[in-house]
């Protein structure tokens, strides 16, 4: 059915290479059963020995930071880092305090926040503690200028000082919106740490411990305070945390195999042997980690529920057949091992290879955790195969397995996907073009998805992170931030009147801009010393007139830092640039680009060359991630198509086959997505892998009934309706109970709380769900009508053919 | 039971010695650190400060210190910036005392005027380097409670505790050299949460007047934020006879014109 007029000759030569290639896998899949049935101990004590020497090298790290999100040649993040090489490079813990009488200015109050600062200054690797009461208050009075603590020693204060404080506080720009909320009724401790860096993992997790402690001391001793902490030290505990509780679901995914394979198979020792096969493959996985000194982050810890989901699927098919022979057949035991491993020798090889071939797609991302996903499941994958073909069948000649002998059974239950192959064998063109409008609808409504890496929505409302981040943004300031450095061409050129006026007036542009909370900004400090240079006179509130009293006025200011504090927070070593910080409203992705980029044109605009800059954050950088993933994946997953294809090809050993996999194979990708625009309609970066992820999933329904279709074809001398039909019969059930074991793996992960791998999980359920109907329905139907138009010239060869390689069972 | 009871009481009297005995011989180390640098009247030196930061980025500035000395309170002096050039002529004026805040006045040319500054900020950074006020103003015996630590070769290690619940410190441990007057070779400061922050080294010492120690070089490395700042002094002038007016708010302003 494959060979035209021309080039037949070649063709011929070229299937009958594939067809000895063939005899040769069935033979030495023969063999090797038998191999492994004879050497049963030595076989499995070897395979133990490999998985428990491999497992003694796991190392299981997490890394909290970040930064592990970007590659090292990510844009974003040079320009970042390039940025916090200029400045001081901080991470900070917000504790936020909210009393339960709704003002901040009380004495009690103030000197529970100075009680808590106090201690806030003992945090592990703090170099600063900002609070309302340390706020470096400066006023002037003629020719004394007085600089103190807005509240210091708050127990011998007055009523009416603690009433000027309040007043004070209100008006004092660097506070509102940052440390205190516009009615006085909530405000911030910010700790600002300087982790080493030499090893994040020991680091984070120091300083959480310390901060959690000291809240909940100060919670005993002041329970009229309400607590909420964040910033991007808590980040990185949140992201540490959620892939601890990531990894613990392999225990639920595990409790799920155990009753699959039960229900399967329903036979104890098949479960076990299972059971077994999967710990070996987890265990040289997590052996690869070790080795390769992996250290897990959220995307990455999802590893051993990836590997159980999918390599359960190997054991099941070889043990189902295996005991089918038994049970139906009456074969021995040693004889229907044998005959298993001979029918699935090279499926299971297929389906792990595509497997595997999804997974290392990955790599091709600009998101180093999915490289180390895609890695970890591709060897673990690689290991299941392994372990499949030898500690399996080694077990199960070793274990008493015993069945009853039923036959009959079988043929009863498969009436219900006979009836599902009659009803698509019957109206294929219907079914077709329904189909097809249908994936057209969904491919139209997946154009709808909007990119949205908002970090902080990674967690959703069950993490503590994120509720208080919540209650942060609603009551106080934004946890989002842009950064600009913006240059003056000169060393010392900060202090240029121009510059000055400039700045002062980008500074004035983005706190007109809607979705600003905050800006800090070198202009603002230039007016405020003015003031006081001035006796506190409102009309120097602004930028002074000369370089020399610019200059003057920034070492005066810098003579008045308080310890923990120094110029280089906002600018750089030789004073050429300075740095402008926007605090901004929880926006999505899209809009966070958006305002960045308004406000670099404003500068274009606005400004003279050298103070044109880019905006940087770790908000934009996450902003950026999708799409920057969502490039580099395309990429890898044409290469994925089209290996996966070429495998298809390959194993079918039908090139026109092959092709039409790719409408099966691709289509579920468009279903989902299409799904997901009416289901939430924002993506991440985390959803960006599933095409090649996939697609080396689902590629095994195909190769399945494809397969069947052509042994029916080939061997049976079938019509394509026929050869549905007894595709139906064959592998119906098989596709069903592979596709309710991925269902089962992937809803258990899309329960987690962080939502780079829920939102996979759920868009893989879907995806999963779609492909096997699809295989059920279109893909059939495409069968047929393909096959009509070939009848003719095809019906003589297709009876000469032997059975050769087989996928199924 | 009586000798058990005895044996403890001198244990613990020994203690009670010891840990009396080293306050008392840090205080006296201090003390004669203090009584060897005393009688220098007063000094004009220049001050050439390079700040470095974490990327080996590097300022300058230069200064001109001159300083007074006071027997019964803290010193008195006067730092006239010379460069960069926009605050040429930028000048303090402080008055350190024993106890409570410093007086501090400074002088601006751009506008002319003497400000006088009230700031009981001491921890905070002198001119954006690694040095807070309180490590450069003059050192006095009773801003510290001591504690004598250890004795190698002619080095004496003291713990020094500052008084002010507003210094940056809990504690610094210096080590003096008592064959060279008590001139301080190094000093290491612990932050408020007690963890080494900065590390001060003094080197390039030359003796003045065959008595006063002037170490030429100060080097301070902040371990926390891997940046340095190094001090050199020249031209060390004890001879200019300072003295009370020519620290005052007009010679303030005549210094910076």
């Amino acid at each position: 059915m494959y060979y035209k007029s021309t080039g037949q000759l070649t063709t011929n030569n070229y299937m009958n290479a594939l067809k000895k290639a063939g005899n040769a896998t069935n033979a030495f899949a023969k063999k090797w059963a038998e191999f492994v049935i004879k050497f049963k101990w030595p076989v499995l004590i070897s395979t133990l020995v490999i998985a428990m020497g491999l497992g003694s090298q796991g190392n299981m790290e997490f890394d909290g930071d970040y930064h592990v999100f970007f590659s090292e040649s990510n844009p974003e993040l040079e320009a970042f880092d390039a940025l916090q090489d200029k400045y001081t490079k901080d991470d900070n813990i917000v504790i936020v305090l909210s009393p339960s009488n709704g003002d901040i200015f009380t004495k009690e109050n103030l000197i529970a926040i100075e009680e808590l600062t106090a201690e806030a200054w003992n945090t592990p690797y703090s170099s600063r503690v900002d609070a309302v009461t340390n706020f470096q208050h400066t006023s002037a009075q003629g020719d004394d200028l007085y600089v103190d603590d807005l509240s210091y020693e708050s127990a011998s204060k007055t009523d009416s000082e603690i009433k000027s404080i309040k007043e004070k506080a209100l008006k004092e720009p660097l506070l509102v919106n940052r440390l205190l909320n516009e009615k006085g009724s909530v405000t911030a401790i910010n700790v600002t740490v300087r982790l080493p860096g030499k090893d994040s993992a020991k680091e984070i997790p120091e300083v959480t411990a310390f901060v959690r402690k000291s809240i909940s001391d100060f919670q005993e001793k002041y329970p009229n305070f309400q607590i909420h902490s964040s910033g991007l030290v808590p980040l990185n505990t949140a992201f540490f945390e959620s892939s601890m509780r990531d990894m613990m679901l392999t225990l639920i995914m595990l409790v799920i195999v155990i009753l699959t394979t039960l229900i399967l198979t329903r036979n104890f020792f098949s479960t076990l042997a299972t059971l077994i096969v999967v710990l070996f493959s987890i265990m040289s996985a997590i052996g690869f980690v070790g080795i390769m000194g992996i250290k897990l982050t959220p995307p990455s810890s999802v590893f051993p529920t990836m590997i159980l989901t999918l390599a359960v699927a190997d054991s099941i098919h070889i043990l189902i057949t295996m005991l089918q022979k038994m049970r139906k057949d009456g074969y021995t035991k040693k004889d229907a091992l044998v005959e298993s491993m001979r029918l699935n020798f090279m499926p299971v090889f297929i389906t792990s290879l595509t497997t595997v071939i999804g997974f290392l797609t990955m790599n091709f991302g600009d998101v180093p955790p999915f490289w180390d996903l895609g890695n970890i499941t591709a060897f673990g994958m690689t290991m299941a195969f392994f372990y499949s073909t030898t500690a399996l069948p080694a077990l199960m000649a070793v274990l008493p397995v015993k069945v009853k002998e039923k036959k009959g059974i079988l043929i009863e239950k498969s009436s219900w996907y006979t009836n599902l192959g009659h009803f698509v064998a019957k109206q294929p063109t219907k079914l077709a073009i329904i189909s097809i409008i249908v994936i057209g609808a969904f491919t139209f409504l997946a154009t709808k998805n909007r990119f949205n890496d908002e970090f902080i929505n990674y967690f959703d409302e069950t993490v503590q992170f994120r509720s208080d981040t919540d209650y942060i943004s609603e009551n106080l300031t934004g946890i989002y931030n842009v950064e600009f450095s913006v240059g003056s061409g000169e060393s010392g050129g900060i202090n240029n009147p121009e510059y000055l006026k400039k700045l002062n007036d980008f500074e004035d542009w983005l706190n007109e801009q809607p979705e600003v909370i905050h800006v800090n900004a070198f202009s603002e400090v230039a007016r405020r010393v003015n003031r006081s240079m001035h006796g506190d006179n409102e009309s120097y509130y602004r930028v002074p007139n000369s370089r020399e009293e610019a200059a003057q006025y920034l070492l005066l200011y810098e003579l008045s830092l308080p310890f923990g504090l120094d110029l280089n927070n906002q600018i750089n070593v030789d004073k050429s640039e300075s740095r402008v910080t926007i605090t901004l409203q929880n926006i999505s992705s899209a809009e966070m680009i958006a305002f960045s980029k308004r406000a670099e044109k404003w500068l274009q605009d606005n400004t003279p060359k050298p103070m044109h800059t880019i905006g940087v954050s770790p908000t934009l950088m996450f902003s950026k991630l999708g799409f920057r993933q969502a490039d580099s994946m395309l990429k890898g997953n044409i290469i994925a198509l089209i290996l996966i294809s070429l495998v298809l090809m390959f194993a079918l050993r039908n090139f026109k086959l092959g092709l039409l996999s790719i409408i099966p194979n691709v289509t579920p990708v468009f279903i989902g997505f299409g799904f997901w625009a009416m289901y939430k309609a924002q993506i991440n970066t985390g959803m960006v892998i599933v095409f090649g992820m996939t697609l080396g999933i689902i590629v095994d329904d195909t190769v399945h009934f494809m397969s069947k279709f052509l042994r029916a074809r080939r061997e049976l001398g079938y019509d394509a309706r026929q050869a549905v039909i007894y595709a139906f019969e064959t592998v119906g059930k098989a596709l069903v109970t592979t596709t309710v074991v991925l269902l089962a793996g992937f809803a258990v992960l899309s329960t987690s709380s962080f939502a780079l791998n829920s939102y996979m999980a759920r868009i893989t359920v879907i995806i999963i769900l779609s492909a096997l109907i699809i295989d059920f329905i279109l893909l059939p139907a495409l069968l047929i009508l393909i096959s009509k138009k070939d009848k003719v010239t095809t019906e003589t060869p297709v009876k000469e053919l032997e059975p050769q390689m087989q996928l199924d069972k | 039971m009586r000798t058990l009871i005895l044996a403890g009481l001198a244990v613990l009297s020994t203690i009670t010695l010891t840990a009396q005995n080293a306050e008392e011989r840090g205080l006296q180390i201090a003390k004669a650190a203090d009584q060897a640098d005393q009688g220098f009247n007063s000094s004009i030196v220049n001050l050439k400060m390079t700040l470095k930061n974490k990327n080996g980025q590097t300022s300058e500035r230069l200064l001109i210190t001159r300083t007074l000395e006071q027997t019964t309170d803290g010193d008195k002096s006067l730092i006239v910036f010379n460069s960069p050039k926009d605050v040429k002529g930028t000048s303090t004026l402080t008055f350190t005392h024993k106890i409570g805040a410093d007086d501090q006045w400074l002088f601006l040319p751009s506008i002319k005027r003497v400000k006088r500054i009230s700031s009981n900020n001491k921890s905070g950074p002198f001119v954006g380097s690694e040095f807070a006020y309180e490590d450069l103003s003059s050192q006095e015996v009773e801003k510290y409670s001591y504690k004598f630590l250890e004795e190698k070769g002619n080095l004496l290690i003291v713990e020094q505790d500052p008084v002010d619940p507003k210094s940056g410190y809990t504690r610094r441990i210096v080590t003096y050299n008592k064959d060279k007057g008590y001139r301080i070779e190094k000093v290491e400061f612990y932050d408020r949460k007690n963890s080494l922050l900065k590390t001060l080294t003094y080197s390039d010492y030359k003796l003045y007047k065959g008595k006063f120690w002037r170490a030429l070089t100060l080097h301070m490395v902040n371990h926390q934020s891997n940046k340095e700042t190094v001090l050199k002094f020249s031209d060390y002038n004890f001879e200019a006879a300072l003295a009370d007016e020519d620290f005052t708010q007009v010679a303030l302003k005549r210094a910076g014109q």
